[in-house]
C-alpha cells in the first residue's frame, strides 16, 4: 500500500518525510514536481502521476501536498487529514510522526478514528507539558484504547464531565448556478448535522425528525444504527465523544430550492478602449423572515483586467491585481438600502476585450433556519441517568453558489 | 544525552533525532547510542528508539541484531499493545537473518487472546512476505487459521495479508464468505475496502452472471440450469426467471449500508462491486451514493468522476436523472470540468441535448481555454451522436470561428472537418469561409485540416483550391511538418483533378519537398512523385492513382477517451491511469457454470478442511460402502434426537425468534445446498421429506451428521488404501491434524445422546453468533480441533516459553432458568433469567445474561426499564434500552451484561415499569464466572505446574463406578460450570480449562479416576475463592448417581 509519504510545502520544500517500507528518496517527488510546473493552478496538478518505478498520488489540503509514494496496485484510498498548518507540523513534527506511525502500519491503515489517536497519544495542552515536566510522565497512553477492541470502536471509555452537553448545528448549504437572467439552471441543498457531544459514560442517543422524508440521500457516521434509519427514520447511536460529524446528507434537487437572494448585474467592456463598467446589486428574496448575514461576492475577472475603481454603497471590497479576484466583503442586507458596487474598470491597453463576463461566487449565511425545512423533533437517552443539556442550532450557508453573468 | 541518565534529556536527544530523520537528513551514525535505548522503561522513548529502528535497521542489520532480544522479551509482555508494537516494529526491520524469529513471532501472535495483537499479525504477514517470498508456504497456513477469527478487527488485516501474498487461494475464502458478508458492516472502513474488493472477486469467479440474457449468455443458460438441482428444469428450456445464489444475494444485501458509509473509499468500493456484480436492474442505487461524493475534495471528485465516465458509457440511465449535478462551475479544476464534460457528453441523448447544447455554449466562452477547447470537441461528438442536432452544432460552430481566440477556432476546424467528412452533403459554403480563414489561422493542427478539407472536397470548390494551394507554395519552407504533409497531399489531388491549372504548382512543392530537413516529408514527397508524374518506369501504379488519393475516406468515429477503459476493475489505480498497474488482478469472467454452493457452507469448524475432499468421496464407490456402514449408528441417534429433543426445540424456537432475516435465508440456504449436493442419494432424498415436518435445529444435525459420516468413510478409506489419498494437496502437518481431529470426533460420537442434542444447533447458528449474542446454546466442539492445532505448531516452535490461551465456545449451554422477579410480586411482570454462556457484548468483563419478560396481565405494561441499581463496589451493569411496551401474555428477551469482579456477590438493582419499580438481584452461579479455554494438555501441565500449592485445592469423591464414564463426568461438569475440554492423553484423567471474564485468570480443573469407585477432583487457580466455591459445587454434582 502507502510506501512512504511526504509533506511538501506550497513554495516546494520537502519538509517532513516518513516511509513504512523501504527507503524511498527523495528525488521521486521531483517528478511530482515537474508536474506541479506544468499546472499554472496549484489546483490543477493531476492526483495521480505515474513514474517509471511509483505511483505518485496527491492530495492538497490547507496548501500543502500530500504525496504518497506506491508501488503496486491499489484501491483507491482517501485519507483524512484534518486541519493542519506547516507550522502546527513543524512545530510538533514528533507528534504528527508518532501519529502517523499508529495510523498506518506497513501503509495500511490502521486507525484513523481520531477519538482512539488521541487517547494513544494525547494532544499536547498547555496544562499537561507543565505537569509532565513535573512528574515527568510521558504523553504516550501506555494501555490499549479499550475502544479498539470493543464493538463501538469510536467512544472512548470512562468519559467523564460535570456538564452533560449535547449541540447538535444542523448546517446546510446551497449549491447552485443561476444564469445571466436570473433563472436557476441546477439548485441543491446539501446539508450536514455537526455534533458536539460532551456526556458522561455510555449514552445512547436518539434524534428524531419532525420530517425525515426530505433526506433523499443520506450518509453516515458508522455510529449510526443503520437498521433503525431504515425502519423507523430515527438516528439512533452510541455517540463518540467530543466533536464529529454524525450525517450528512442531500436534499434532492427534484424539490423546488428557494434561492434567498437575487443579484442584478452589468458588467461591459467596451470594445477598443481600456475601460469597462461593473455594477452588481444584492437583493434578498424569501428569505422567510430571517437576516442575511455575512455576504462576500467574489469575482475572477478576466485576466486582462488591470484594475478596478469602485465604490460600494456598504461593506469594503479588495482586488488583488496579481491574481484578479475581486472580493467584495458585504456583511448583513437590509432591505430599505439594498447593497451596491459601482464603478470602472481598467483593461490592460491595446488587448481585445474578454468575451466572457467573469461570474459571481456569492457567500452568504442565515441564522436560526433550515432552507430544507428540516427540523429536529426531539433527542432521547438512555443508558446513563443524569439529565443532559440539550440544543440545536440551525444554518443555512451558500455552497457553491454561482452566478453567470 | 542519549547516555544520559536522565529520562526526559533522552528524550529531548530521541526527539531531535526523529525530528532529523523527518526532514531526510541522515541519523545513521547515532544508531549504536539509540539501540542502547530500546530496553528504555519509558514507553515514549521506546516509541521513538521503534521509530528510528525501523528507519535504519536495513542499513545497519548487524548492529540492528542487538535490539532483537528485546523485542522477543516485548512479545511476552502483559500489555497487549506493547506485544503489539514490538510485532510491528520487528516485522518492520527488514533484516533478512531474522526471518525464522519473524515467522515465529506472527505465529505466536495469531493465537495471542488480544485481537489487536491478532490484527497486527496480519499486518506482519505481508511484511514478512516482502521479505521473503519463500515463507509463502507457512503464511498462508497462519492466513489460513486467521481468516477464521471471528474478530472484526483482525477481518481486514487478516484480508489484506491474503490479497498480497495469495491473492488466488481463492478456496480459502469459501468458509469464511458468509462471516466475512455477515461481519462486514462492523468491520473499520479500511477493512471494509478491501474486503469488498475481494469478494468482488470471489463472487465473480462463484457465482454465475446475474446479468439479462442480452449479455450473450444465452448459450451458457442451458449448462446453467443443468447445474442446478431442479431436474425438471431441462425440460422446458424457455425463459426462466434467474434464480440467485443466496450467498450473492447475501453480499449485495450486506453491502448496500455500505453505501452511505462516510468513508468515500467505502462508498467507492462497494459501487463497482455492485457494478461488477449485482444485476443491472440493483445496481441503480449506487448512482446517488456517487454523486454524493461529487461534494467532497478534488480528488476525490477526480477519481469518482472518472469511474462515473466509464459507467456512463455502458449505462446511460443510471446517472441521467443527475444530469444537473454534473454541470461545471467556473471554479472547478481544469481536469474535473474536463471529466465532467465527458460525462455530460455519454448522458446526452434526444431528450436532453437541447439543455446541454445550452449550457455548453456558457462553457465555450469560459476564461480556461483548454476547457472551451474540450467543449467544442463535445459538442462534435453530441453532433454525431445525436443526428437531430448535427446541424445546429455545425452553425454553431462555424459561429466560434470568427471566435478571437484561436485555440477554440482551431478546435472548431478540427471539429468541423470530422462533421463534414461524416456527412457527404454539400457544404461549399463552409469549406470557402474556412479557406478565408486559413490567412488567420497559425495552429498548425488547424491549418492541416482546412487544406485536408478542401484537398478532399477539391472538385467542389474548382476555383478556391489552385489558389490555396498558390499562397501554400509561397509559404511551403515555413509551415509546421504537419502542414508541409497535407500541402503535399492537396497538390497531388488538384494534380490528378485539376492537372491544367496546377501542374506547374505542383512540380514546384514537389521540389521543395525534396529538400526538406524531414525525412518523412522527403519520403512522401518521392512517393507522390512517383505515383502521380507518369513517367516510363511506373507503369501500373499511376492508373490507379486517383482511386487511391480521392478514395471514399470513411468518417471517423468520435469515441470516448474511457471507452476501452471498461475491461478495468473499477475503482483501481489501473482504471484510473488506464495502464496495466503491477499486482493488479484481472476481474475474471463468470463462470459458466456455478461452482458447487456447498463449499460454503460453514460445517462445524474443525470439520472444515475435510469438507471438500469429503464432497468429492461422495461420488467414489468406497464411500458409498461406508455410508451404509455408518448408517444404523446414524439412524439410531436420529431417532434418539427426535424423542430426546425437548430441550433442543424449545431453545430452537426461541433462537428463531431472535433471529433476524439474513439469518433466516442462509439456514435456509443450508438446507438447500445440503439437499442438492446428496440429490443422487436415496437414503437422503427419503430424509429430504422428513426435513421439511422438522426444525431448523434438526437441519443443522442433519448437515452434521452427513459431514461426520463422509468424515469417518474418509478416513477409513485413506487408511485402507493410502495411495488413492483423495485429492488432497494439503501439507503433511496437515492431514496429521485431521487424523487427530478425527480421532476427537469419533470420540465424540461415542458420547451420550444429550450431548448430542445441542450440537445439533451449531449449523444454524455457527455463522450468526457473532452479532446474534442473544443465540440459543451453542455447543461447538472447536476446543477439539485447537488444541492439537496448537500443539502441532508448538512443535514447529523453537522457543517453548509460549502457552497459548485463547477463548473459546462453549461446549454446552445449559437451559435453567433462574426465577428474577415473580409474577405474584410484581403484579403481573414476571421475569426470568438465565446464562447463554456467550461473551458478553458490552464489555470483555462482562457476564452477559439474557432476561425474559413475560407479561401474565391481560394490560399492556409500558416502559419497562432498570431503575436504581445496588452494585458492591466495582461492578457494573449495562442495562437493556428500555422497552416501551409489552402486550398481555407477550414475552421479551432483552440480554444485558454484568461484571461480576469474579466474585459471587449479589448485582441488585430496580426493574421499574411505568407505573411500579421492583427490587431484584441476580447473583451468578460460580460456573457462569468463567469462559472456556482451549487449549492442549501440554500447555495445561505446564500451567499446572505453575499453580500449585496455596492455588490447588482438591477433594475426593466417591461414587458408583457408572458415573465415572467419560461422557456423564462432561455433562455433569458442564453443566455446572462454563469450560472449555482439554483433550487428555489418559483415560483416568479428564481435564477442563476455563478463565474467569473478569481478571482472566485460568481456572484448570482435574477430574482423576481412582481405584473402586473413588476419583479426584483438583482445581488449580489463582483465584483462590472461585476455586473453593466452584469445588464445593462441584463435588455433590459429581458424586451423586
Amino acid at each position: 500500500m502507502i510506501h512512504s509519504l511526504f509533506l511538501i510545502n506550497c513554495s516546494g520544500d520537502i519538509f517532513l518525510e516518513k516511509h513504512w517500507k523501504s527507503v524511498v528518496s527523495q528525488s521521486v517527488c521531483d517528478y511530482f514536481f515537474e508536474a506541479q510546473e506544468k499546472a499554472a493552478d496549484v489546483e490543477n496538478v493531476p492526483p495521480v502521476i505515474s513514474t517509471p518505478h511509483h505511483y505518485l498520488i496527491s492530495i492538497y489540503r490547507d496548501k500543502l501536498f500530500f504525496v504518497s509514494v506506491i508501488q503496486t496496485e491499489v484501491p483507491p484510498l482517501f485519507d483524512y487529514f484534518g486541519e493542519c498548518s506547516e507550522a502546527a507540523i513543524k512545530d510538533n513534527v514528533v507528534i504528527v510522526y508518532e501519529l502517523l506511525e499508529e495510523m498506518l502500519d506497513n501503509g495500511f491503515p490502521l486507525a484513523t478514528e481520531s477519538n482512539i489517536l488521541k487517547e494513544l497519544i494525547k494532544p499536547p495542552t498547555i496544562l499537561r507539558s507543565v505537569v509532565n515536566s513535573i512528574t515527568g510522565s510521558s504523553n504516550v497512553g501506555d494501555t490499549l484504547p479499550t475502544g479498539q477492541l470493543s464493538n463501538i470502536p469510536w467512544r472512548r471509555a470512562g468519559v467523564k464531565y460535570t456538564n452533560n452537553e449535547a449541540y447538535f448545528d444542523v448546517v446546510e448549504e446551497i449549491d447552485a448556478i443561476i444564469d445571466k437572467s436570473g433563472a436557476t439552471v441546477f439548485a441543491e441543498i446539501q446539508g450536514v448535522i455537526d455534533a458536539c457531544i460532551k456526556l458522561s459514560g455510555m449514552p445512547d442517543l436518539s434524534l428524531s425528525f419532525m420530517n425525515p422524508r426530505l433526506l433523499d440521500d443520506v450518509s453516515f457516521h458508522p455510529c449510526i444504527r443503520f437498521k433503525r434509519w431504515e425502519s423507523e427514520r430515527v438516528l439512533s447511536f452510541i455517540p463518540p465523544d467530543g466533536n464529529f460529524r454524525l450525517i450528512s446528507y442531500r436534499v434532492s434537487s427534484q424539490n423546488l430550492v428557494a434561492i434567498p437572494v437575487y443579484v442584478k448585474h452589468s458588467i461591459s467592456f467596451k470594445e477598443n478602449s481600456s475601460a469597462g463598467r461593473f455594477d452588481i446589486t444584492i437583493g434578498p428574496k424569501q428569505n422567510m423572515g430571517k437576516t442575511i448575514e455575512g455576504i462576500t461576492v467574489t469575482v475572477h475577472m478576466p485576466k486582462v483586467v488591470l484594475n478596478m475603481n469602485l465604490t460600494p454603497t456598504q461593506g469594503s471590497y479588495t482586488f488583488d491585481p496579481v491574481t484578479k479576484v475581486l472580493t467584495w466583503d458585504v456583511g448583513k442586507i437590509t432591505p430599505q438600502k439594498l447593497p451596491s458596487l459601482k464603478g470602472l474598470v481598467n483593461l490592460q491597453s491595446g488587448a481585445p476585450k474578454p468575451e466572457e463576463n467573469p461570474s459571481l461566487n456569492i457567500q452568504f449565511r442565515i441564522q436560526q433556519l433550515a432552507i430544507s425545512g428540516l427540523k429536529v423533533n426531539r433527542l432521547d437517552m438512555y443508558g446513563e441517568k443524569y439529565k443532559p443539556f440539550k440544543g440545536v442550532k440551525y444554518v443555512t450557508k451558500a455552497g457553491k453558489f454561482q452566478v453567470r453573468t | 544525552m542519549l547516555e544520559s541518565n536522565k529520562d526526559s534529556a533522552k528524550l529531548d536527544a530521541m526527539k531531535r533525532i526523529v525530528g532529523m530523520i523527518a526532514k531526510g537528513k541522515n541519523a545513521s551514525e547515532l544508531f549504536p547510542a539509540v539501540v542502547k535505548n530500546v530496553a528504555s522503561k519509558n514507553i515514549e522513548i521506546k516509541k521513538l528508539v521503534y521509530v528510528y529502528l525501523v528507519r535504519y535497521a536495513e542499513e545497519q542489520q548487524d548492529l540492528a541484531l542487538l535490539s532483537i532480544s528485546t523485542f522477543q522479551r516485548a512479545l511476552k509482555d502483559p500489555n497487549q499493545l506493547i506485544r503489539a508494537s514490538a510485532l510491528r516494529v520487528l516485522s518492520s526491520i527488514r533484516v533478512p537473518i531474522i526471518v525464522p524469529i519473524m515467522m515465529l513471532a506472527i505465529k505466536e501472535a495469531s493465537a495471542d487472546l488480544s485481537p489487536y495483537v491478532r490484527k497486527n499479525a496480519a499486518h506482519a504477514i505481508q511484511k514478512l512476505y516482502s521479505l521473503d517470498p519463500d515463507q509463502k508456504e507457512m503464511l498462508i497456513e497462519v492466513i489460513e487459521k486467521l481468516l477464521k477469527d471471528k474478530s472484526t478487527l483482525v477481518a481486514g488485516s487478516v484480508v489484506m495479508a491474503f490479497e498480497e501474498v495469495c491473492p488466488d487461494r481463492i478456496d480459502l475464502i469459501h468458509k469464511n464468505y458468509r462471516k466475512l458478508c455477515n461481519l462486514l458492516v462492523d468491520v473499520e472502513e479500511w477493512g471494509q475496502v478491501v474486503i469488498i474488493h475481494m469478494l468482488t472477486r470471489y463472487a465473480r469467479t462463484q457465482f454465475v452472471s446475474p446479468w439479462k440474457e442480452d449479455d450473450g449468455l444465452e448459450d451458457n443458460e442451458k449448462n446453467f440450469y443443468e447445474s442446478d438441482d431442479e431436474q425438471k428444469e431441462k425440460t422446458d428450456q424457455k425463459k426462466k426467471p434467474y434464480t440467485m445464489d443466496p450467498d450473492h444475494r447475501l453480499l449485495i444485501r450486506n453491502t448496500k449500508p455500505l453505501l452511505q458509509s462516510r468513508n468515500a473509499a467505502v462508498v467507492m468500493a462497494v459501487a463497482q462491486l455492485y457494478w461488477h456484480i449485482s444485476p443491472k436492474s440493483e445496481a441503480g442505487i449506487i448512482s446517488k451514493s456517487l454523486v454524493r461524493l461529487l461534494r467532497s475534495n478534488r480528488e476525490v471528485q477526480y477519481i469518482v468522476l472518472q469511474n462515473i465516465a466509464t459507467m456512463s458509457i455502458q449505462r446511460k440511465g443510471l446517472f441521467e436523472p443527475y444530469l444537473k449535478s454534473f454541470y461545471v462551475r467556473s471554479t472547478d479544476p481544469t481536469m474535473i470540468k474536463t471529466l465532467k464534460l465527458e460525462i455530460l457528453t455519454n448522458l446526452a441523448n434526444e431528450a436532453n441535448i437541447s439543455t446541454l447544447l445550452r449550457e455548453f455554449q456558457t462553457y465555450v466562452k469560459s476564461q480556461d481555454k483548454q476547457f472551451a477547447a474540450a467543449t467544442i470537441q463535445t459538442i462534435g461528438r453530441c453532433a454525431t451522436n445525436i443526428s437531430e442536432v448535427t446541424d445546429t452544432c455545425l452553425n454553431g460552430l462555424v459561429c466560434l470561428l470568427s471566435n478571437r481566440d484561436e485555440i477554440v477556432v482551431a478546435e472548431s476546424v478540427v471539429v468541423i472537418k470530422k462533421l463534414l467528412q461524416m456527412q457527404p452533403v454539400q457544404h461549399g459554403e463552409i469549406i470557402k469561409h474556412m479557406a478565408k480563414l486559413l490567412d488567420s489561422i497559425t495552429v498548425p493542427v488547424a491549418r492541416a485540416s482546412i487544406l485536408w478539407l478542401i484537398g478532399e472536397n477539391c472538385e467542389r470548390v474548382p476555383v478556391i483550391a489552385p489558389d490555396v494551394l498558390r499562397k501554400m507554395a509561397k509559404s511551403f519552407t515555413n509551415e509546421d511538418d504537419l502542414v508541409k504533409l497535407q500541402i503535399l497531399n492537396l497538390a497531388a489531388k488538384l494534380y490528378l483533378t485539376n492537372s491544367k491549372q496546377t501542374k506547374l504548382l505542383t512540380q514546384y512543392i514537389l521540389n521543395l519537398g525534396k529538400y526538406d530537413q524531414n525525412y518523412d516529408i522527403r519520403d512522401r514527397t518521392r512517393f507522390i512523385r512517383q505515383l502521380i508524374v507518369p513517367n516510363e518506369k511506373s507503369g501500373a501504379l499511376s492508373k490507379y492513382a486517383k482511386k487511391i488519393f480521392l478514395a471514399q475516406k470513411p468518417a471517423p468515429l468520435l469515441e470516448s477517451p474511457f471507452k476501452d477503459r471498461d475491461h478495468f476493475q473499477l475503482g483501481t489505480l489501473s482504471h484510473t491511469l488506464n495502464t496495466k498497474a503491477t499486482g493488479y488482478l484481472e476481474l475474471s469472467n463468470w463462470p459458466e457454470v456455478a461452482p458447487d454452493p456447498s463449499v460454503r457452507d460453514v460445517e462445524v469448524v474443525e470439520l472444515a478442511k475435510e469438507l471438500i475432499p469429503a464432497g468429492k468421496a461422495k461420488k467414489e464407490n468406497p464411500a458409498k460402502k461406508f455410508y451404509s456402514e455408518s448408517e444404523e449408528e446414524e439412524e439410531s441417534s436420529d431417532s434418539s434426537s427426535d424423542s430426546e429433543s425437548e430441550s433442543g426445540s424449545e431453545s430452537g424456537e426461541e433462537g428463531d425468534s431472535s433471529e433476524d432475516s439474513s439469518e433466516d435465508s442462509s439456514s435456509e440456504q443450508d438446507s438447500e445446498s445440503g439437499s442438492e449436493s446428496k440429490g443422487e442419494n436415496k437414503r437422503t432424498a427419503k430424509r429430504n421429506s422428513k426435513i421439511k415436518e422438522e426444525s431448523d435445529s434438526e437441519d443443522g444435525e442433519k448437515e452434521n451428521e452427513k459431514s461426520k459420516t463422509s468424515n469417518s468413510s474418509n478416513a477409513e478409506s485413506s487408511s485402507i488404501e493410502e495411495s488413492s489419498s483423495d485429492s488432497e494437496s494439503e501439507s503433511e502437518s496437515e492431514s496429521e491434524i485431521e487424523s487427530e481431529s478425527r480421532k476427537v470426533t469419533k470420540e465424540r460420537e461415542k458420547k451420550t445422546k444429550q450431548d448430542r442434542n445441542p450440537l445439533a444447533k451449531d449449523i444454524s447458528l455457527l455463522d450468526l453468533d457473532d452479532f446474534n449474542p442473544v443465540s440459543t446454546p451453542v455447543a461447538l466442539p472447536t476446543p477439539a480441533l485447537s488444541p492439537s492445532l496448537i500443539a502441532d505448531l508448538e512443535g514447529l516452535n523453537l522457543s517453548t516459553s509460549s502457552s497459548v490461551i485463547s477463548v473459546s465456545t462453549p461446549v454446552f449451554v445449559p437451559m435453567k432458568t433462574h426465577v428474577l422477579l415473580h409474577r405474584m410480586s410484581g403484579k403481573g411482570l414476571a421475569a426470568h433469567y438465565f446464562f447463554p454462556r456467550q461473551p458478553c457484548i458490552f464489555g470483555d468483563k462482562m457476564v452477559s445474561v439474557q432476561i425474559t419478560l413475560n407479561n401474565t396481565t391481560d394490560q399492556k405494561i409500558a416502559n419497562i426499564h432498570i431503575g436504581e441499581k445496588k452494585l458492591p463496589i466495582g461492578m457494573q451493569i449495562h442495562v437493556f434500552n428500555p422497552i416501551e411496551s409489552l402486550e398481555p401474555e407477550g414475552s421479551i428477551t432483552v440480554s444485558m451484561g454484568i461484571d461480576f469482579c469474579d466474585s459471587t456477590q449479589t448485582a441488585s438493582f430496580q426493574l421499574c415499569t411505568k407505573d411500579d419499580c421492583f427490587n431484584v438481584n441476580i447473583q451468578p452461579p460460580v460456573g457462569e464466572l468463567l469462559l472456556p479455554v482451549a487449549m492442549s494438555e501440554k500447555d495445561f501441565k505446564k500451567e499446572q505446574g505453575m499453580l500449585t500449592g496455596m492455588n490447588e485445592t482438591s477433594t475426593v469423591i466417591i461414587t458408583a463406578p457408572q458415573n465415572f464414564t467419560p461422557s456423564v463426568i462432561l455433562q455433569k461438569v458442564v453443566n455446572v460450570a462454563n469450560v472449555g475440554v482439554v483433550p487428555s492423553g489418559q483415560d483416568n484423567i479428564h481435564r477442563f480449562a476455563a478463565k474467569t471474564v473478569h481478571s482472566g485468570s485460568l481456572m484448570l480443573l482435574t477430574v482423576e479416576l481412582k481405584e473402586g469407585s473413588t476419583a479426584q477432583l483438583i482445581i488449580n487457580t489463582e483465584k483462590t475463592v472461585i476455586g473453593s466455591v466452584l469445588l464445593r459445587e462441584l463435588k455433590p454434582v459429581l458424586s451423586q448417581g
